[in-house]
């Protein structure tokens, strides 16, 4: 309490040209914590390699030039977590639980797409719908299932990870259901363009779609008030209802927005390869969605949120992954790394952990604060 | 005072930051008493009774037991020294057998002797006349024979003191009917009874003694056949009956020109909350109170025209218009206001700011898609801020790091802002200092001139008085009197409070 009025009190305008109270709010900032992983990852890369962060262009195979490098493949392949990271913040803020079902659902939605585009024939000459139907049913098939695990959790009261634990089993066996149990291939090149290259445009189209839900989300922050009513509803369930607010609709409406996330990421797994297979597929990317918002400091158990560093965690999470890779661990002790690292972020950002710190802070700068005193 | 005495407190003190929540407290119970410990919210019952089983540990004074000093360090050490807690919540397992959830925990040896526990149940639970199966699921009986079972556990225990903390409030009147018979067997047993409850009716109908306690300090100890109702509210309360009369007349806001509808009006009002059906109107420009002890249905009442609790039956009209109140939202729309009782709980929205908890209701009566502008939500605050005089670091505080006092003023401001035609304010002034408090009955009083009327609920006669032009006086969850004009004294409040007749106004 005292921590937090005292600067305030101290600097009128604390964000002003003073540069000590600016780094001090930015510590503060619970972004701090992934912008410093962050950091940290770069500063690392540099002296290890600087060669790391090169980038070349040159041409594919179809002649077309494409930007290669560390830095572009990070941006690239982070994509469907960033776009999931967005939905599972305002879950998590909302209802103070999260979606174990979006890896699942990825698949489901992907097979829908497949489906969708190759009919019933496995391998099809030309595409059985236009691209665009095939995305709507796929948005459209995402968000019912979101629905099914928002009104399982807003309306049932059923513990969020126990809701979406039903989706997180069963959906990977509808994925393959809805195909027959058959991994169809798309041969439209037009297809691969959503999770490749335009031809002409040197930057993979992920990262497009990625900035696109960005941009989208920041703008429905800006403009409506979806941000102020989840939080509300994750502080204070009770309070907000008696403040004219319906908790239940909001916990359920989050769900669906997370639905329509997991099937635009679905969209560009699926057009990545032009196909998917159901059974791997996006496989534990649950986990690492909710480890980004975890990153980015947001409370698990609900509450207030900050979008943009949730984003940012899932950058993290995506920059750590390709900086093993480079260093040649090998993909099946990957998760032992990847956790050690984990385990330093969360406990940093833990809130004890925290509050330890600037107490310890706050007694080594006491004596100077104490001099000062004396001196005026 | 002949008779043994089981247990002998004296000169308890326990202090908390910043609250004395005990100063100096005695309490003496006999054996075969049925012993009644009264006193408003905060007047330090609870802190007594966790001092006394051992949750709480006590700054100073002393314990006796039967003579003896003992020092209660732990619950343990009052289990031990045979003082027994029965607590409002059932504190058993549903899911287990009476005869598991009596013996629970006290077998010594790894086996359990099912068919002898078994008897042994049955055995005391007939003693005691208890209407349950030994091998009967727990949860399935009523919330009564829990409370009954959970009692035998405690007098098998071998207690000689056994605390009964508000174990009547979720009974209905058959059911509170065999408690107090199984509390009159156990009083011929010999043993001691503590009985917190806030039913006075239930108060005179067991108790032998009485002992109030106000602000942390012990008031006194009285016989209760020689207590009058009356007496015991004013004691509670704080008021010398002698002194009452002298007492500042309350400030009139008149009601009386204004011919027109009531603004509110609400005939056989149900809700989910169980309370009695009720009648209540309210005009432009006044403001009236409901008065009653804690838990006598005040704040159900103001939350059932609000919409917060679910409604069951009777008509709303507003301005002579019937209207449907189903939700908080409804009544928002129609420019009610409600400010609940329960800050904490229900109020505040603690991790965000002093900024969005001012402007929360307004924007959600604009809906999700009509955001207030980051301007006009920084006037807004600010002008609030002035206003009240909120005392933050600044409107981007989150609202927890704020004192209680501040906080209601910021959640005060949030429905000023919503330019209700009605506001309802139940306990705008708990835990507030004196200055603060003034300036809100002086608010409330300049709404009320500006044509808005207000409903005031507050534990404190005093203020009621002043500001209040109409009291409804409500009792065991009943509206049992209305007072207005020159009825509205301490006295006349009091007397309906504790009294059984109804109040009936001639114009």
């Amino acid at each position: 309490m005292k921590t937090l009025e005292k600067p305030v009190q101290q600097h009128q305008k604390p964000t002003g040209k003073d540069g000590g109270s600016f780094i001090k709010s930015l510590v503060r900032n619970q972004i701090f914590i992934p912008i410093a992983a962050l950091l940290i990852l770069v500063i690392f890369n540099l002296v290890a390699d600087p060669s790391f962060f090169a980038i070349t262009l040159s041409q594919n195979s179809a002649g077309y030039p494409i930007l290669s490098g560390n830095l572009i493949n990070i941006l690239d392949n982070a994509s469907e977590l960033v776009i999931l990271a967005i939905g599972m913040t305002l879950v998590t803020s909302a209802s103070g639980g999260q979606d174990i079902s979006v890896g699942a659902a990825i698949a489901l939605s992907g097979s829908v797409v497949l489906r969708v585009l190759c009919g019933t024939e496995s391998r099809p000459e030309t595409l059985q719908a236009p691209i665009i139907v095939a995305f709507l049913v796929c948005c459209l098939v995402a968000m019912i299932f979101g629905a099914f695990n928002g009104a399982l959790v807003a309306y049932f009261k059923i513990q969020p990870m126990v809701a979406t634990l039903i989706l997180f089993t069963a959906g990977r066996s509808i994925a393959a259901w809805i195909n027959n149990n058959e991994l169809p291939i798309i041969s439209e090149a037009s297809f691969g363009y959503f999770g490749n290259f335009i031809p002409g445009i040197p930057v993979p189209t992920p990262i497009f779609i990625a900035v696109l839900c960005m941009i989208i989300i920041a703008l429905v922050l800006r403009f409506t008030k979806l941000g102020l009513f989840t939080q509300s509803v994750g502080i204070n369930s009770e309070s907000s209802r008696l403040n004219g607010i319906n908790p239940e609709f909001i916990k359920f409406i989050t769900y669906v927005i997370l639905g329509l996330c997991v099937a635009i990421a679905g969209f560009i797994k699926v057009s990545r390869f032009s196909t998917i297979n159901y059974s791997v597929v996006a496989k534990d990317i649950e986990m690492d969605a909710i480890l980004a918002v975890a990153l980015g400091g947001n409370a698990l158990s609900g509450g207030k949120f900050n979008m943009a560093a949730s984003v940012l965690g899932a950058y993290v999470i995506q920059f750590l992954t390709t900086t093993l890779f480079k260093f040649n661990v090998i993909s099946s002790a990957l998760p032992a790394y990847k956790a050690v690292v984990v385990i330093i972020l969360v406990v940093l950002s833990a809130p004890i952990v925290r509050d330890k710190i600037a107490a310890v802070r706050k007694k080594l700068s006491a004596p100077r604060t104490a001099v000062k005193e004396a001196n005026r | 005072m002949q008779e043994e005495v089981v247990l002998r407190l004296e000169g308890i003190c326990k202090e908390f930051p910043g609250v004395k929540a005990l100063q100096d407290v005695e309490f003496t119970l006999r054996k075969g008493e049925i012993h009644a410990l009264m006193g408003e919210n905060g007047a330090g019952k609870s802190t007594l009774i966790k001092v006394l089983t051992g949750v709480y540990q006590k700054d100073g004074g002393n314990i006796f037991l039967s003579g003896k000093p003992v020092a209660i360090r732990s619950t343990q050490d009052a289990q031990n020294a045979g003082i027994s807690t029965v607590y409002q919540e059932i504190t058993l397992c549903p899911n287990l057998s009476v005869a598991e959830n009596m013996f629970i925990g006290r077998t010594k040896s790894i086996f359990t002797n099912w068919k002898k526990m078994n008897e042994e149940a049955k055995k005391l639970l007939g003693s005691l006349d208890i209407p349950a199966k030994p091998n009967q699921q727990l949860g399935s009986c009523s919330i009564a024979v829990q409370q009954m079972v959970a009692i035998a556990r405690a007098v098998d225990m071998d207690c000689k003191v056994l605390i009964l903390d508000e174990p009547t409030s979720s009974l209905d009147e058959q059911e509170v009917e065999k408690l107090f018979k199984l509390m009159l067997d156990l009083k011929k047993r010999g043993v001691g009874i503590i009985f917190v409850t806030h039913f006075l009716d239930q108060v005179y109908a067991v108790c032998d003694k009485i002992t109030v306690l106000r602000d942390g300090r012990f008031e006194g100890e009285y016989d209760a056949a020689e207590l009058p109702k009356v007496e015991l509210v004013s004691k509670m309360l704080g008021k010398d009956l002698n002194a009452l009369s002298d007492m500042e007349k309350p400030a009139a806001v008149s009601d009386e020109e204004n011919g027109g509808a009531p603004v509110f009006e609400a005939s056989g009002l149900e809700s989910t909350a169980g309370i009695a059906p009720f009648d209540f109107n309210i005009r432009k420009g006044e403001v009236n109170g409901f008065t009653g002890l804690l838990g006598s249905g005040r704040s159900e009442s103001v939350r059932a025209i609000y919409g917060a609790d679910k409604v069951l039956g009777g008509t709303v009209k507003m301005d002579g218009r019937e209207v449907k109140i189903k939700k908080p939202l409804d009544a928002m729309k129609l420019g009610i206001s409600y400010l609940p009782e329960d800050r904490k709980r229900d109020g505040i929205v603690g991790d965000l700011s002093v900024k969005e908890n001012i402007i929360l209701a307004l924007q959600v009566m604009k809906g999700m898609f009509h955001p207030i502008s980051r301007a006009d939500a920084a006037k807004f605050a600010d002008e609030y801020i002035k206003l009240l005089e909120i005392k933050t670091a600044s409107p981007d505080t989150p609202i927890k790091s704020l004192s209680g006092g501040n906080q209601q003023k910021v959640i005060l401001a949030r429905w000023l802002l919503a330019n209700p035609v009605y506001l309802i304010l139940d306990e705008p002034t708990r835990g507030i200092d004196v200055g603060t408090k003034l300036e809100i009955q002086k608010l409330v009083l300049k709404l009320a001139s500006e044509g808005r009327s207000v409903t005031f609920i507050s534990s404190e006669i005093d203020e009621m008085l002043n500001v209040c032009s109409r009291l409804i006086v409500m009792r065991d969850r009943k509206a049992v009197g209305e007072l207005s004009g020159s009825d509205l004294n301490q006295n006349k409040i009091m007397e309906t409070i504790a009294g059984g007749e109804k109040v009936h106004e001639n114009a």
